[in-house]
Parts: structure tokens; C-alpha cells; sequence
């Protein structure tokens, strides 16, 4: 079926933009990398008619990469349920958000490298997809890893775009490295990193083994996915352009941790303790980032830190063994958090980069595409039925019941957060009056026309995507029963999320400055992120500069290494000066010393014939 | 045969002249003087030589003054060539002033 043209569409895009874009007028970039990405969707939807109804999984091997000793590691690509779902997502979207990238940035410079990335990172996110074994897939995830770097990086002569982009890269260092030792122990326990191979032999592993395996991929999870204590870097990457946040921090690379752990099922059911820390971790993230959302300002940190709360209700799907509504959850997810962001966007550009919510307000007559469309995403969030975040929502929260229920009622609660704060930020930037100085336009259609397409799928996604059905086969994961009284709960916890943003921020808006006096004990923490970064700061980063400075710098490099090679030199000076006064070039002084050496021989020889012993005759 | 004349003084006149061509060779300055001083000294332990030969009744002795002889002429010859090269070079003879190994 070719399945290799799917990702090395995008890449030849990022090869000729990236080559020769600079030299390229708009239309041809636009042409080359929105092509290559459609094409590439198109190529997607054949291969998955011509495969359906894709019962079993499909395998294309091309070459062998690494063959030593025992390793043997092929170039494979592998289509199966999963993969066709996370396929349809990543090139869907993707090229969504190409569309829109191209009224997006019309206005920035460096336009060509822009799409030049957004290709490479396609086809990096496609091969991680498509990857057959959990080496090509590390492929894939180091390469999102990279074109996420050079994307919140994108406006490389601003500090604070460039600190995230290393704040990112480094961060995620820390989860590759749990990933690598991961990968390491799967093929020291399996001799294979192949996933047939693998989960074929996983159920007759050690649990232990299992667990340590688990957990290991979870700590790559959690960098990738953005999942405490690990989260840092996410609300820090919104310094890229906006569409970037979309695509690659809200909808497809963030979720690859979700597709991984989706991914090593056979693992994972086989390893209960690495499903209870993902669960947990995932629960708490998911209540932790919500909290925050609440007080943000900036209305892509609020959109930031839902995403880092919605990661946590997958990863509590897919810990709680509902890895079909994970994946349900990633999909709607994307579509809705997808479409926010792109609001977002939108809204930014509308207002010429403003993104203060403080300085927004009043815009649902200005820009009326936008405001609509984003309406659709925020219902879609705060679990509204019928749309479609409701329905995976749901179907994780019920997971989380039957796992544990006080997992449920927090994320009952996470839930009526996520519905104000999303509900806060629709509010204060389209309801009240204009704050702001400027004059808002809407943006063009090229703009809002992917916007309708995703609010569409954000109402209906979950009406006639029903992912739980169609993985049913591939995940043999048993479904808990449907429980009506807990989604009354969860629908009520979300609807009364939206009154008291309705109450606080359109019915008595003088309320929330008096709330956030009256609460400045629980309000400051917030807004200052529980002080998460300054914890990290002393801790991780200040300790580490500090040792690397006075202990490594200081001590070892410029103390003991240079010390002891300047030291050498050093002695082999003074050896040198004192010897060289000998070298005086004056014959007589040299005579001297011959007088002196001769009249210590004889000296010499004249004690040792008086010795006892005879000495020198 | 006449009175054996001590060797004791054969010894004691190679010494003093021995010293003499140390001192010769520390203090003066002119480096013709120096180069005869060398002479002195030469000359001093040839007399030393003889006279252990003739006192041990032994040809190793004379063997080794004209060896020395013989070595002292050619060093003569070299020396003194380098010594006109110098004086041709640098107007001078003093010692002292051709130092230019230093440093």
C-alpha cells in the first residue's frame, strides 16, 4: 500500500521549502507544503479504504536498519486501528492548520522556514505513527522533539522564545532518557524492540519486569505528553507562533506519550503498578493544571495549561485500562483544543498581538466567525452533551470510577474547573466591553474556514467518531458499564462551571477582583503557578549552575586541570631558571665549575681509599 | 749518578705550575693568556707523567706525555685558528665579552 509515501510527502516538502524557499514567492510555498500535507491526508484515506476494515494489522517492511549480534531492527511501518485513528488526526488536523498558517503568517517574517518546520515535523510525527518498533518510534518522537525546539524558538531574536525552546528541549531530555532505558530493558528482557515481537511475549514477563518497563516508558511519557512533574516546558512553549501551539502543543506531538502508552498495552495491563502511577499522575495533572488555568491572564497560558490538564484525563483513560477512551479523548481533544487555539489565534491576530485577556472583551460582534467557532470548542470542552468532549470525557471518568472512585470525583471537579476557565476566557474576550486600543478585523477567510471545519467536528466528533467501538477489537480491554447517574454528575459539575464564570465575569463583573482580594491566600499561588518554576529554579537549575560554575568551572576544569598543566609548566620554568644561571656563557665561570667538579672528585676519591671497604683505587 | 733528586719535587714543581695554569686560566682575561694557561696545565701533568714513569720503571708513562703532546699541538693549531676568527669577528680578545651562548 505504500505506506512510506504517507511521511515522505511532508518531507519532500520540507526538503524543497527548506532549500529553495527563500527564493520562492508565497503562492509556491503555500502550494508546496499545504500540497504535500493534503496529499499526504489523501494518501492516508486511500490506504485506509483500500485496508479497511483493517481487522489485523498491516506491516510494509522497506529495509534492515541495524543488524548486530542479536539486534535486529528493521525499517518498518505498521498500519493497525490505532494507527489509522492517530493517521487521521495528525494529517487531518495538520492540514487544518496549514491552511490557517497561511493567513496566520502573512505578516511574519521568515515565512518559508515556518512551513519548512511545520513539514519536518509532519513527517516526524507520521513516522513515529507509522513506526513498527519502538526504535523507529523514538525516531519519530525525538524529531517532533526537534521541530517542537525550532518552533517555540520560531522567533529566534526574542529571549524569552528562545529560553522556552531550550526549556522544552531540555525537559523532554529528561523523559527520552526513562524512554531510552526503557527501550533498553524491553530488549534486554524481549531481545526484540519489534512491538508484534514484543507484546507477542510480554504476558509471559515477569510482573516485575513488566512494571519496571512501564514505568520507565512513563517517565518518557510524562516529558512528551507534559504530565507532572515534567509539565514545565508546555505553558512555556506558547512563545511560538500560535498555529505551532495548536498543532504541535495542543493536538498531535503532546499526545504522542498517550499514543505510546496506547501503544504498549500488552505491556501495561500486565504491569498494575505502572497503570496506577499513570492514573494517578495523570489525575493529578489533570487537577493541578486546571487550577492554575483558573487565574491566568494570558489567554494562550489558559489554553496552555488545559492542555496540560486534558493530557492528564487521557493519561488517567489510559492508566484506568479505558485505553480506547484515551484515544477517544486525544481525537476530541484535538479537534476542540485545536479549534481554541487556532481561536486564539485568530483573536491575536485580529487585535495585532495582543494576548491579555484583561485587554480583550466585547469582540463577539467584531469578529463573529471567531467568536462562533470557538463557542462550539468550548462547549465541546466543558463536556456539554452532545458534543464530543463529553462523550470521551465521559467515558474516562466512568473508567476512573470502576479504577478508583475518589479518581472520579476529582476529575468531576477538574471538570467543573475546566468549564469556567474556559468559560472565563470566552466571557473576557468576547462579552462586557472592549478594553483594548486597537481596531479588531476579522481575519480572513482562509483563516476562518478551517476554524468552521474543526467547530464542526468539535459538535459532532463524538456523535459519529465512535472510537471505543472501533478499537473495541484491537485493545480487548472489557468496557465498564454504562452508569447514568455518574454522567448527570459530571454534565452538572461542568454546566455549573459555566454559571459561576457566567456569574463572576458577565452578571456582577466587579466580582471576580473582589473574589481574588478576598481569596489572595488561594489566588496568589495560583497565579504564580504554585511557584513551580521558582521551586525548579533553587532547586534543580541554581544548584546545577552553581555546581557546574564553582565546583566543575572553577574547581575542576580551571583549578586541577589547568592548575596541574600550568603547574608542569610552571616547574619546568623555575627548573629551567635556576639551571640556565649555570649557562652563563662566561668561560671562566665554566672553568670554575670544572676546578670545583675535579676538586670534589679527588675529594671524593681520596675519602673513599680510607674506607675499610678499598672504594675506588 | 747523581744525587736522586726527590720525587716528592718532581710532584710538588707539576702542582705549582698545574695551579698556576688554573690560576691562569680563572683570572686572566686575555684569552691568548687563557690558551697558554691551558698549555701550563697540559705540560704540568706531563711532567707528572714522567716522572711516575720513571719512578715505577714504566713505558706507560711516556707513552701518555706524547699522546698528550701530540693532542696539545693539534688543539694548539685549532685553538689558535678559532682564536683568529674570534679577534677577526669582534675586535677583541677579553673573555668576558664573548658570552653570546647566553640567554
Amino acid at each position: 500500500m505504500q505506506l512510506w509515501l504517507i511521511p515522505i510527502l511532508p518531507l519532500a516538502g520540507f526538503v524543497i521549502n527548506g532549500l529553495f524557499g527563500r527564493r520562492f514567492s508565497k503562492s509556491v510555498i503555500n502550494a508546496v507544503a499545504i500540497g504535500s500535507v493534503l496529499l499526504s491526508f489523501a494518501w492516508v484515506l486511500k490506504t485506509l479504504l483500500g485496508l479497511s476494515p483493517l481487522d489485523s494489522g498491516y506491516i510494509e517492511h522497506y529495509f534492515t536498519w541495524i543488524q548486530s549480534g542479536s539486534i535486529n531492527i528493521g525499517c518498518d511501518f505498521a498500519v493497525d486501528r490505532l494507527t489509522a485513528v492517530m493517521l487521521l488526526v495528525v494529517t487531518g488536523i495538520g492540514s487544518l492548520i496549514h491552511i490557517y498558517s497561511v493567513g496566520y503568517m502573512a505578516h511574519e517574517g521568515g515565512y518559508y522556514r515556518f512551513f519548512a518546520y511545520m513539514n519536518l515535523f509532519m513527517f516526524f510525527m507520521l513516522v513515529l505513527v507509522l513506526a513498527a518498533n519502538y526504535l523507529l518510534l523514538f525516531v519519530g518522537w525525538e524529531g517532533v522533539g526537534l521541530c517542537s525546539y525550532l518552533l517555540i524558538g520560531f522567533y529566534f531574536t526574542k529571549k524569552f522564545a528562545t529560553d522556552a525552546g531550550n526549556k522544552a528541549f531540555i525537559v523532554n531530555r529528561i523523559g527520552d532518557f526513562g524512554f531510552s532505558l526503557g527501550m533498553f530493558l524491553i530488549f534486554v528482557t524481549f531481545g526484540s524492540l519489534d512491538f508484534g515481537n514484543v507484546f507477542h511475549q510480554a504476558p509471559g514477563a515477569s510482573t516485575a519486569v513488566l512494571t519496571k518497563i512501564g514505568l520507565l516508558l512513563l517517565v518518557g511519557a510524562c516529558g512528551k505528553s507534559a504530565q507532572l512533574p515534567l509539565y514545565v516546558w508546555l505553558p512555556d512553549a506558547m512563545a511560538g507562533p500560535t498555529p505551532v501551539s495548536a498543532l504541535i502543543h495542543a493536538a498531535t506531538m503532546v499526545t504522542a506519550g498517550v499514543y505510546m502508552m496506547a501503544r504498549s498495552w500488552p505491556i501495561l495491563v500486565n504491569a498494575p503498578v505502572a497503570m496506577d502511577t499513570m492514573a494517578v499522575i495523570g489525575i493529578a495533572t489533570a487537577f493541578f493544571a486546571a487550577s492554575i488555568g483558573l487565574v491566568q491572564n494570558d489567554i494562550k497560558k489558559v489554553f496552555a495549561y488545559s492542555t496540560v490538564s486534558q493530557l492528564g484525563y487521557m493519561f488517567v483513560g489510559v492508566g484506568c485500562g479505558a485505553f480506547s477512551a484515551g484515544i477517544w479523548h486525544l481525537m476530541t481533544h484535538a479537534f476542540f483544543k485545536a479549534l481554541l487555539f487556532l481561536g486564539a489565534g485568530s483573536v491575536i491576530h485580529a487585535l495585532s498581538g495582543e494576548q491579555d485577556l484583561r485587554n480583550m472583551g466585547g469582540l463577539r460582534s467584531k469578529i463573529r466567525w471567531t467568536f462562533l467557532t470557538m463557542m462550539c470548542a468550548a462547549v465541546a470542552i466543558a463536556g456539554i452533551p452532545p458534543f464530543s468532549g463529553f462523550f470521551s470525557k465521559d467515558a474516562i471518568l466512568l473508567a476512573a470510577y470502576h479504577h478508583a472512585p475518589w479518581m472520579y470525583w476529582l476529575g468531576v471537579v477538574t471538570a467543573g474547573m475546566t468549564a469556567f476557565y474556559v468559560f472565563r476566557a470566552m466571557f473576557l474576550t468576547f462579552f462586557g466591553t472592549y478594553r483594548g486600543h486597537g481596531h479588531p478585523h476579522e481575519s480572513p477567510p482562509v483563516m476562518w474556514v478551517p476554524l468552521a471545519i474543526l467547530a464542526v467536528l468539535s459538535l459532532i466528533g463524538g456523535l459519529i467518531f465512535k472510537i471505543p467501538d472501533f478499537l473495541q477489537a484491537f485493545f480487548h480491554a472489557p468496557e465498564p458499564p454504562k452508569d447514568e447517574s455518574l454522567m448527570m454528575i459530571s454534565v452538572a459539575s461542568g454546566v455549573i462551571g459555566i454559571l459561576i464564570a457566567w456569574f463572576v465575569y458577565i452578571a456582577k463583573p466587579a466580582m471576580a477582583d473582589s473574589l481574588a482580594s478576598t481569596f489572595k491566600w488561594l489566588y496568589t499561588p495560583l497565579y504564580n503557578k504554585y511557584y513551580v518554576d521558582e521551586i525548579y529554579d533553587a532547586m534543580v537549575v541554581k544548584p546545577l549552575v552553581g555546581g557546574s560554575r564553582w565546583v566543575l568551572w572553577k574547581g575542576a576544569d580551571a583549578g586541577l586541570i589547568d592548575g596541574s598543566v600550568n603547574g608542569v609548566g610552571a616547574l619546568a620554568q623555575k627548573v629551567g631558571g635556576v639551571l640556565r644561571l649555570l649557562q652563563s656563557g662566561n668561560i671562566r665561570s665554566y672553568a670554575t665549575w670544572v676546578l670545583f667538579g675535579s676538586v670534589l672528585a679527588i675529594v671524593a676519591m681520596a675519602i673513599a681509599s680510607t674506607l675499610p671497604l678499598g672504594g675506588i683505587q | 749518578m747523581m744525587t736522586q733528586v726527590p720525587i716528592s719535587w718532581f710532584l710538588t714543581l707539576s702542582a705549582v705550575l698545574f695551579a698556576l695554569g688554573v690560576a691562569g686560566f680563572l683570572f686572566r682575561r686575555n684569552i691568548i693568556t687563557v690558551f697558554m694557561s691551558i698549555e701550563l696545565m697540559l705540560n704540568a701533568v706531563n711532567l707528572s707523567f714522567i716522572t711516575f714513569s720513571y719512578h715505577h720503571q714504566s713505558i706507560n708513562g711516556h707513552l701518555f706525555a706524547f699522546f698528550v703532546m701530540v693532542v696539545a699541538a693539534a688543539e694548539a693549531a685549532v685553538g689558535l685558528a678559532i682564536i683568529l676568527t674570534i679577534f677577526k669577528n669582534r675586535q677583541t680578545l677579553t673573555i668576558d665579552e664573548i658570552d653570546s651562548m647566553k640567554n
